[in-house]
């Protein structure tokens, strides 16, 4: 397998400056995304999980350089994207995009649906409005949308469909790299099984490299090749997906697992329900941050902090006593 | 057979919109027995909320009305209700949970205010035992120190501690009916988890039943009795749990539950697909709501809609199809359960 | 029956009448927003009302040489205080003779002058100021929201005046400084909206297409912020239109022989009880002018709200049929 990144980040903080006072003076910080490190090879998808709060929406938005990281590094093909002038940043907008989560609010209201996927091309190309059009057609017949109703308003589509119109838009620049922000979390079933679908298909033909952002666990297991999982700003563990669950090593990947409703009614009971709340990242526990709520945690792990260190062939977890 | 808590018998419901009154629901019957728990799944628009409005009532300060059928509780007709009559019975009979639990808390108050609320409302409490009942009944749905949590407000607690306290308004009154209108998906999987498991205590405990209203079949597939799928306000297909998973009738529930990804099939292969979206209710297709949809509709299926009927003891499905439909899916989901089954020896 | 079009080509019949919207074929580019949004307006009748209306008054301040049948300054002792309906005064004269009806046609040149520039300025001066101020916050904010807070504090009137009396009764230094003293309830509006809407996720989304923020102030922001920014200027313009004559009266507006309706509103307050009609025609102007801005600025933000519908009259009579035949 070929070891080379086509995007790596490298010991990525991302603080949150909490402000109180007459003055807005900075009481402390919360800690979204703190100390992560992660490399996605070209033509992969990588899946990223954890709970809410956990920082793989904040992480994502860091990779694109839509937010800046605090501290660390992001490599985009041997460029460090945070240290680029503008038009290198421009350059890199047209090779790294982002799908979103809300299918209602990342689409613009007041404009019609040609103008919303037409902008990355008036922005980045010199094209005529006729073939500024042209493009727009082809590009809603890509993602499966009737191109005659491209004169409309984004609320006269379907959540499905508008989903794919923001598919469209981000594909409309060819990029290589896609984050995929809960693309399918706000989906139904089988609405969601059809842009999954569509996301699949357009990787094979495009060869996109996919950072696949969700909940959703049997979503992630689907789609990609290897899967991160956060909890409260660090990455507990890194493994090939197959390997993730079939032999979960951190105990908070396993009670992810076990915590998802499988459609199989048959087996109520196999279950590790884990007890409390996920905690505030602004002040985080002590030592293995996970370690309040774990099963197995013993004393060391309220002091020392784990590593994220290699266990196995592409495999990297953070815990002191790992499972297995 | 045991006796039913709730039957609803045909209700259509309707709302006014700027197109003229659209039915929201059409003819949709469901039993709820003393104990059970009967889920309601569907996708968006599919009527399922609107459903539990209806028994509520509620659906009259939403815009809506019931246009015909019966909400039987107790023998009592609810659809027939005045609206006042129908303020002793939500709340102190039937309980209802809703899917934010932040914005089900007034943020002004107190937690424990709002539980002695319905309690000093409903049961003429005191206050001060109303704050007592108070404090019980959120040790009861396992939130820690409930005497420090009662004087707090709902800001200083997270989501899941929220719908434990949503739940434990609910129950104060100790209803015998609780709807829970997607009391989960607003949370975390760990904490949906605890929720589950703590609606599932309870109920064990009150012995009260639930209607659970649900766009996750896995959910369904872990709280159900019976299951109720719906589409396009109709209901297309009801049954017990095993029945609904192991041996679906319906294409539209053989459709959803094939495009689970699961943790069975092959990653990266292509999902099982409903083709198209679902039906607007102001442009519902003529015959089977479903048929554009469908890929094994016939002729009949766009000319006639089709009733829900029983195949099998325990089983209703509304679709003029077939036996073949569930014999294929039959077959798909041996081979499956067998993968399954291997993939579970592996794991140990 | 009606067909309805589901995705993937399939047609389907259904029960219901559905809005069937016209298709943009493949290969022909559609039209625009601005066309669609023209055509949108010419169906409100309301709004083409309205146009009319003030087509009607601007074409008049234009050509007010040539339509007046007077010469508004004309003073003419002999024909003091005729009453309406006299043979060449239609609408009669005042206390000095003049002809009302000109002075009339006259006045709407000052006072629409006014009235527009004036709301035109203090709205793009306004919207700009609110939309970095709410888009960048941070110190940008503060320093603008203060400068803000500190016109506010003055009075505006006391601050006309001075002004006004220090630089001379210019036309253009009061629709300078009537602008200068209005743009800050416009930019308090705007930035109230833009706090709001620099929130949503497709800003972000157009920030990871790469446009940049002057771009996403006015191609994306702006358009969602317009419904109460026109809202706002419409009424703008009728306020302005009195604060002229405010001035006017006291001398530091429009100096005669000019006249505006506002000044003619204030002078005919003399002669209330011996000729109230005097008050009536500069107050029925202004009236109409104001009325036909705002039909008109609705009918604008209407054509560009994409949700815009037609009402059903019928909506409320259906709901009360239900409801009462329960």
């Amino acid at each position: 397998m070929n070891r080379e990144y086509l995007i790596e980040a490298k010991n990525i903080k991302k603080y949150f400056p909490i402000k109180a006072g007459l003055l807005s003076r900075v009481v402390g910080h919360v800690k979204a995304v703190d100390d992560v490190s992660f490399g996605i090879r070209p033509g992969e998808t990588f899946g990223l999980v954890g709970e809410s709060g956990c920082g793989k929406s904040t992480l994502g938005r860091v990779v694109l350089n839509l937010q800046r990281a605090t501290s660390g590094e992001v490599l985009f093909d041997g460029t460090n994207i945070h240290q680029v002038n503008r038009q290198e940043n421009l350059k890199l907008r047209r090779d790294m995009q982002i799908i979103f989560q809300d299918p209602f609010g990342s689409l613009n209201p007041r404009f019609l649906v040609s103008d919303i996927i037409g902008e990355p091309l008036r922005v980045h190309l010199r094209a005529s409005a006729k073939e500024i059009d042209e493009r727009v057609v082809e590009l809603m017949s890509l993602v499966g949308l009737d191109p005659t109703r491209r004169n409309r308003y984004p609320h006269e589509f379907s959540g499905g469909q508008r989903q794919r119109i923001g598919i469209a838009r981000s594909i409309a620049l060819s990029p290589r790299f896609i984050v995929a922000d809960e693309a399918v979390s706000a989906l139904d079933v089988s609405v969601q099984s059809q842009v999954l679908n569509l996301m699949m298909k357009l990787q094979k033909e495009m060869g996109l490299t996919y950072l696949f952002i969700a909940h959703g666990l049997n979503v992630v297991r689907h789609i990609s090749d290897r899967v991160g999982v956060m909890y409260l700003g660090k990455m507990v563990e890194i493994a090939r997906t197959d390997d993730l669950f079939a032999q979960p090593l951190h105990p908070y990947t396993a009670a992810l697992l076990s915590a998802i409703p499988k459609p199989t009614p048959h087996r109520r009971q196999e279950r590790i329900v884990l007890q409390g709340d996920v905690p505030s990242p602004a002040n985080p526990p002590s030592g293995c941050r996970f370690h309040p709520r774990c099963p197995m945690a013993q004393e060391r792990c309220s002091k020392e902090i784990p590593e994220l260190i290699e266990v196995g062939q592409d495999r990297q977890v953070a815990c002191h006593f790992p499972l297995a | 057979m045991e006796r039913n808590i709730l039957e609803i018998k045909n209700l259509t419901t309707c709302f006014f919109t700027d197109d003229g009154t659209v039915k929201a629901t059409d003819r949709v019957s469901i039993n709820v027995g003393k104990g059970q728990t009967v889920c309601l799944v569907g996708e968006s628009g599919s009527g399922k909320s609107v459903t539990s409005l209806a028994v509520m009532r509620l659906i009259d300060y939403a815009g809506g009305f019931i246009q015909s059928g019966n909400v039987m509780f107790h023998g009592q007709d609810l659809a027939a209700k005045e609206l006042d009559e129908m303020m002793h019975i939500r709340g102190n009979k039937i309980a209802m949970i809703f899917q934010d639990p932040m914005s089900a808390l007034n943020p002004v108050f107190t937690v424990g205010d709002q539980i002695a609320e319905s309690l000093m409302l409903h049961q003429n409490m005191s206050q001060q035992d109303a704050f007592k009942k108070a404090i019980e009944m959120l040790r009861m749905v396992g939130i820690p120190a409930p005497e420090v949590r009662v004087k707090q407000y709902p800001h200083e607690m997270s989501g899941g501690m929220c719908q434990r306290v949503v739940i434990a308004m609910a129950l104060a009154c100790n209803p015998e009916m609780l709807i829970a209108d997607e009391p989960t998906t607003a949370l975390d999987v760990t904490v949906q988890a605890q929720i589950l498991d703590l609606l599932r205590r309870l109920q064990k405990e009150l012995g009260m039943s639930i209607l659970l209203i649900t766009h996750d079949m896995g959910v369904a597939a872990e709280m159900a009795d019976r299951i109720a799928v719906m589409y396009a306000g109709t209901i297309v297909e009801e049954g017990t749990v095993e029945r609904i998973f192991d041996e679906p009738r319906h294409p539209y529930t053989i459709g959803l539950l094939q495009s689970i990804p699961g943790f069975e099939g092959e990653r990266g292969s292509e999902l099982y697909t409903i083709q198209g979206t679902i039906p607007s209710i102001t442009q519902l297709p003529t015959g089977c709501r479903f048929h554009p949809r469908c890929p094994h509709s016939i002729d009949k299926c766009r000319k006639e809609e089709p009733i829900l009927r029983e195949v099998v003891t325990g089983q209703q499905v509304a679709c003029w199809l077939n036996e073949d439909v569930s014999n294929h899916f039959r077959r798909n989901q041996r081979t499956n359960s067998v993968a399954g089954s291997k993939a579970e020896v592996n794991r140990q | 029956m009606s067909q309805v079009q589901l995705q993937d080509d399939t047609v389907v019949e259904t029960n219901r009448p559905g809005g069937q919207l016209p298709t943009n074929p493949v290969g022909q580019k559609p039209p625009g927003l601005w066309t669609t949004a023209g055509k949108k307006f010419m169906r409100n009748p309301y709004a083409v009302g309205g146009l009319i209306v003030l087509l009607f008054f601007i074409g008049i301040a234009v050509f007010a040489d040539w339509v007046a049948p007077h010469d508004p300054a004309k003073i003419d002792f002999m024909i003091t205080n005729l009453p309406p309906g006299t043979e060449g005064y239609v609408l009669g004269t005042d206390e000095l003779g003049r002809d009302i009806l000109s002075r009339l046609i006259h006045s709407s040149r000052v006072s629409m002058l006014v009235g527009f520039s004036v709301a035109f300025a203090a709205v793009v001066i306004g919207t700009l100021i609110g939309a970095i101020s709410g888009y960048f916050g941070g110190w940008i904010d503060t320093c603008f929201m203060r400068l803000v807070d500190v016109m506010n504090s003055i009075p505006s009137l006391f601050f006309n005046i001075l002004v006004l009396a220090l630089f001379g009764a210019e036309f253009i230094y009061m629709i300078l400084i009537l602008s200068l003293t209005s743009w800050t309830s416009v930019a308090r509006l705007v930035r109230g909206q833009f706090l709001q809407l620099r929130e949503m996720q497709y800003v972000e989304a157009a920030r990871a297409i790469g446009v940049s923020h002057w771009g996403i102030i006015t191609r994306h922001l702006i358009r969602n912020a317009m419904a109460p920014i026109i809202v706002y200027a419409t009424l703008m313009v009728g306020s302005a239109i009195l604060s002229e004559s405010g001035l006017s009266y006291l001398g530091l507006g429009i100096q005669p022989p000019e006249t505006s309706w506002g000044l003619m509103l204030s002078k005919a307050q003399e002669f209330m009880l011996v000729d109230p009609l005097q008050a009536l025609y500069p107050g029925l102007c202004i009236l109409l002018v104001v009325l036909a801005v705002n039909f008109v600025g609705d009918g604008i933000r209407d054509a560009f709200d994409p949700r815009k519908k037609k009402k059903n009259p019928k909506r409320r009579l259906n709901k009360w049929n239900a409801t009462s035949s329960k």
